[in-house]
């Protein structure tokens, strides 16, 4: 079943969105997309890495990624710049120390858009496992966080006061999103993985009340964004990355004309 | 354990300062078990700053803090809540516990709030927010409430109300109270303790051992010590066994 290309794709991308969906909705809720980005920016550091030393690209990801977030949190700490200053500082330089990192490795030959953009053709059966056990450890950690994160993200002080221990809520939640860049960069691409994580929960806010609706929403929008996408990308053979987004956007779009009101405004 | 099982929560010459300027110095007080602890002090005098030493959200302090509770419920002075969260009430209320809808409904309806379980946070007034603020606290029945200017903004009836609510629940559920409050008339007619701030602690004591420090009459004028004096004589008589009042 998993020997057909496209059959491969589509399942890591259901993988990719349910694991999307919630975190996105944090990253919308904690105003987080800028440090989705430096994370992503920095995924390019660690798949040269990954090239290197013949690594396994998703595990080296995610150890660049988590060491980029420990060092934002540690500049935070000593420095006063304001926080998207540093945040620019760690993304771009990690992009630019990548790009050189490439120009040296000119005995591979590197496939720079793919990278950049996501490759259905690259998704192998041992990425679908990644995808597969990686989004499930990921989801269940964050459904064990789900309190002190979610009652910090409303009120810091109300989380610290009455004992829900935020700032290990937050350091947990900082290493889960690496982990969701590092398993997804193959579908989506790294300049395009912030766009799944904010575009699908983004349209979840437009239609939803409760937290909970966001979250159930977002994941059903990071789905269709995929099969769309998915199948758009095969259709007209564009990458897969920039076909989901764009798949999403149109959800996004949708949302905006919500059915309530525009039932109210008949009446 | 404590010596004195009632404690709650006890500072001792506590203090926190931000970037070498101290917010509050040698503050020592306990909560203990059904008794309430009244905070005053002009603005800036380190209030706040102290109920959060003795919540734990400053951790480099000076001084200790014991705590003996992790059953808090907190009614922050300023809270600014994110509306890019779609969150109504009934979510609110059980952001820190898990509670049963019984112990939600209860406490909205103490506080007066029941009908607005269902509308989002974003669309209360003041008013309104400041009692979901306070039923959330008191929602999961805590040992230790911590409430700072818990009655800001709301009406004048409402304020006495809540005000009444709040010892009836020290009384209930036997639990401590540090209260921050403006309004003296309050302080000194429900607490069992005042501490009187002013970047330190200028005096302390029952309100009448406070009232009487002139300490407190340079801080807040001849007026608030008429206040305290009028309390005072409203009490100028002493209760006998036999529930009768006797004149001093």
């Amino acid at each position: 079943m998993f020997d057909d290309f496209f059959i491969r794709a589509l399942v890591a991308g259901i993988g990719v969105a349910f694991v999307t969906g919630p975190l996105g909705c944090f990253v919308i809720w904690r105003r987080l997309s800028y440090f989705g980005d430096t994370l992503a920016h920095s995924a390019l550091l660690g798949v040269t890495l990954a090239f290197t030393m013949e690594f396994n690209i998703a595990l080296s990801v995610f150890i660049i990624s988590s060491l980029i977030a420990l060092t934002l949190i540690q500049l935070q700490k000593r420095t006063n710049l304001p926080g998207d200053a540093l945040l620019g500082l760690l993304a771009h330089s990690s992009l630019a120390v990548g790009l050189v990192v490439i120009g040296f490795l000119t005995f591979i030959r590197f496939d720079i858009m793919g990278l950049l953009f996501g490759d259905i053709l690259a998704v192998t059966v041992d990425d679908l496992l990644i995808i597969w056990v990686g989004g499930a450890v990921i989801l269940l950690i964050l459904k064990l966080i789900w309190k002190p994160l979610f009652a910090s993200t409303v009120n810091y002080e109300l989380a610290e006061a009455e004992g829900l221990n935020p700032d290990r809520a937050k350091a947990i939640f900082t290493i889960l999103m690496a982990a969701i860049i590092a398993i997804s960069i193959k579908m989506v691409g790294l300049l395009l993985i912030t766009g799944m994580l904010i575009i699908p929960a983004a349209m979840a806010r437009n239609i939803s009340s409760s937290p909970q609706r966001m979250v159930i929403y977002s994941i059903i929008g990071g789905l269709l964004s995929v099969i769309l996408g998915l199948f758009t990308s095969l259709e007209f053979n564009t990458s897969s990355g920039p076909s989901i987004i764009t798949a999403a956007l149109f959800l996004f779009i949708l949302s905006l004309f919500n059915i309530k009101q525009s039932i109210k405004l008949k009446n | 354990m404590n010596a004195n099982q009632n404690i709650l929560v006890k500072l001792k010459d506590a203090g926190f300062k931000i970037n070498d300027k101290w917010l509050v110095q040698g503050v020592s007080l306990q909560v203990e078990k059904g008794k309430i602890v009244t905070l005053i002090g002009p603005n800036g005098s380190g209030k706040s700053t102290t109920a959060k030493i003795a919540l734990g959200i400053y951790k480099k302090i000076e001084g200790e803090v014991e705590k003996y509770t992790n059953k808090i419920g907190y009614v922050p002075q300023k809270i600014s809540i994110d509306w890019t969260l779609p969150l109504r009430v009934n979510d609110f209320m059980v952001l820190t516990e898990s509670l049963k809808n019984e112990m939600i409904d209860e406490a909205l309806s103490l506080t007066g709030v029941i009908h607005l379980k269902d509308k989002n946070l974003g669309d209360l007034s003041g008013g309104e927010f400041q009692r979901v603020l306070l039923a959330r606290a008191i929602s999961k029945k805590p040992e230790l409430l911590v409430l700072d200017e818990p009655v800001q903004g709301v009406d004048f009836t409402g304020e006495i109300a809540l005000y009444e609510l709040i010892k009836k629940i020290s009384d209930e559920l036997n639990c401590g109270i540090l209260l921050i409050s403006h309004d003296l008339h309050t302080v000194m007619s429900a607490t069992d303790h005042v501490v009187c701030l002013n970047g330190h602690v200028c005096c302390s004591g029952t309100p009448m051992d406070v009232a009487k420090n002139n300490e407190y009459k340079a801080l807040f004028g001849e007026q608030a010590s008429q206040i305290l004096s009028r309390y005072e004589h409203r009490h100028d008589h002493i209760h006998t066994d036999e529930g009768k009042i006797k004149k001093n």
